[in-house]
């Protein structure tokens, strides 16, 4: 039974990585730009929430609202102004700017905001949890893998069913052709980063709500959102749940037999998974 | 007036230049072909005007305005749409979505839709759920053409749209021209068909090397003079 327990927890926990990997898959299968700062933008996120919570007495969800067209606005300024400059054949540049974006966040958020770790107000329907047979669920986790379904979900509707989703997918395939189509890949771009910093917020909500955070805490989570995608298939957003979802259940599995393997196993999967599936779970067929 | 006209047009990649002062004209409802050797500039040509390549203020002017230094997605939703060389569908999409897409930049309606589409090539209704490569080469050119239509352009630009297919097959595309004529479009059509270029234009430019070597009505162009542009004198 404990055993059902650990690896139900490992899959909630998965959707938490889900949703800090969902905006980077999502960049990347669009215009193969990897953003180093993506862990920071999140942290940022939590503290733009933290923000709006603490000033005008919001309670975390209703900031959230706020938030996302705000982080939106910032994603597509970010895309068209800096990054789409850094795009081209060399895949160094983007790397180059991200990763120094990456470091001016995380000393900016620490000017601004301190060292000290932070964390967003639970109530007591956030610390709940439900009794299911002899397992007890949070009830933030379940939101927390909840929204991770309905955004993979949401992007993949989007991706199929809409104009935009169109001109996302005939872009990354050929920009050139694209532009002959009135589509402007400048805007495209940017409208996906805006998508990817709302995908951020939401992730930097239950981030907050879960644990404390600290401007440092940006590139591990970075990194378990690449992993995430990896183990998923570049390009693949169900993938990218997946890869989330082995992350998590890895993890809980390693911290039950011994705490201190907790972060290890989940890396450790993600190298046994690139050994055996190189390319990723769901790689894409035309890449 | 004419709709279209590039006036010393040059182009290049790079330190590479490709075209050499280019002029041509296209007027309403009028069919020029542009024929020449491999690496004449054709495509170039047709890169520049379609925006893909910039160009120099006032080279290019359509319906009275310089669209010279305006980008394709400005261009496209001018007016001025293009097949290009290769057919270039995107391979994400469906053969359906690769029509809707041309139809991104439109402006207002227009005799081309969907339905008029599988009007013109009906074997693409059918068609309409296969991914847009795994189509034979010809049924892949209708669809370059039915993108292009979709935005209802008042000028197409052709790319060697029989690169590569059957006589039969070319025989086909070209049945589509004179519908795509009716619905109000003036065509451009880039062919290394000489034969099919002649049947089809109402006058026709010849290039060599980065330049337009002879231009005129087909009846008044003769197989020697056309050999000559085409090769340049004296071979
Ligand atoms: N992307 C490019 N970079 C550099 N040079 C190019 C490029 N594309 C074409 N060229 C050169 O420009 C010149 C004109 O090429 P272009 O493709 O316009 O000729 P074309 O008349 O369309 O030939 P074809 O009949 O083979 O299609 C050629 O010398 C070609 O090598
Ligand atoms: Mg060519």
């Amino acid at each position: 039974m404990i055993w059902i327990d650990t690896v139900l927890q490992g899959i909630l926990l998965g959707g938490l990585y889900a949703l800090f990997a969902a905006g980077l898959s999502l960049v990347f299968g669009i215009m193969r730009l990897v953003n180093l700062a993506h862990g920071d933008l999140i942290v940022m996120g939590a503290y733009l929430i933290l923000v709006l919570v603490t000033l005008l007495g919001l309670p975390p969800f209703a900031a959230l609202l706020i938030a996302m067209p705000v982080m939106f606005c910032l994603g597509w300024g970010l895309q068209k102004f800096l990054l789409n400059r850094t795009l081209g054949d060399d895949i160094l540049p983007p790397l180059l700017v991200t990763f120094g974006l990456s470091v001016v966040l995380q000393n900016a958020l620490l000017e601004t905001f301190s060292a000290d770790s932070q964390r967003l107000p639970t109530d007591a329907l956030t610390t709940a949890s439900l009794q299911v047979g002899p397992i007890a669920l949070g009830v933030m986790p379940l939101l927390t893998f909840a929204s991770a379904v309905l955004v993979i979900v949401g992007l993949n509707q989007l991706f199929y069913r809409t104009s935009l989703g169109r001109a996302f997918r005939a872009t990354s395939d050929d920009a050139v052709t694209a532009s002959l189509m009135g589509i402007r890949p400048a805007n495209i771009f940017a409208t996906a980063t805006g998508i990817a910093l709302v995908i951020v917020t939401i992730a930097a909500l239950y981030l907050g709500l879960r644990a404390n955070f600290d401007p440092n805490i940006g590139p591990a989570r970075l990194i378990y959102a690449f992993e995430a995608v990896i183990i998923g298939g570049l390009g693949s957003l169900w993938g990218t749940l997946a890869g989330g979802i082995i992350i998590g259940v890895a993890q809980t599995v390693g911290a039950a037999v011994n705490p201190e393997w907790q972060i290890l196993s989940g890396h450790i999967a993600f190298l046994i998974v690139l050994l055996v599936r190189p390319r990723g779970l769901f790689p894409r067929a035309n890449d | 007036m004419a709709l279209l006209q590039t006036s010393g047009l040059t182009a290049g990649y790079g330190d590479f230049q490709a075209l050499f002062g280019v002029n041509i004209e296209l007027g309403e409802a009028e069919t020029v072909a542009i024929i020449g050797a491999n690496g004449a500039g054709k495509t170039t040509l047709m890169r520049s005007i379609a925006g893909v390549l910039r160009n120099e203020t006032s080279s290019v002017r359509f319906d009275g305005a310089d669209i010279g230094t305006l980008t394709a997605d400005e261009i496209v939703t001018r007016g001025v749409a293009m097949v290009p060389e290769g057919r270039r569908l995107f391979p994400s999409l469906s053969v359906e979505e690769n029509l809707l897409i041309g139809a991104y930049g439109r402006r207002g309606g227009g005799h081309w839709t969907l339905e008029t589409i599988y009007g013109l090539f009906p074997i693409l209704a059918e068609r309409r759920h296969s991914p847009g490569t795994a189509l034979s080469g010809g049924q892949q050119q209708m669809v370059a053409i039915g993108r292009a239509l979709m935005s209802n352009p008042r000028v197409l630009l052709c790319d060697e749209i029989s690169l590569g297919l059957a006589p039969v097959v070319i025989k086909d595309i070209y049945r589509a021209v004179p519908a795509i004529k009716a619905a109000g479009a003036s065509l451009i059509v880039v062919e290394q068909d000489i034969a099919q270029a002649l049947a089809v234009a109402d006058r026709v430019y010849c290039m060599m090397e980065g330049r337009i070597t002879l231009s005129g009505t087909p009846d008044s162009l003769s197989r020697d003079a056309i050999h000559d542009a085409y090769f340049g004198a004296g071979q």
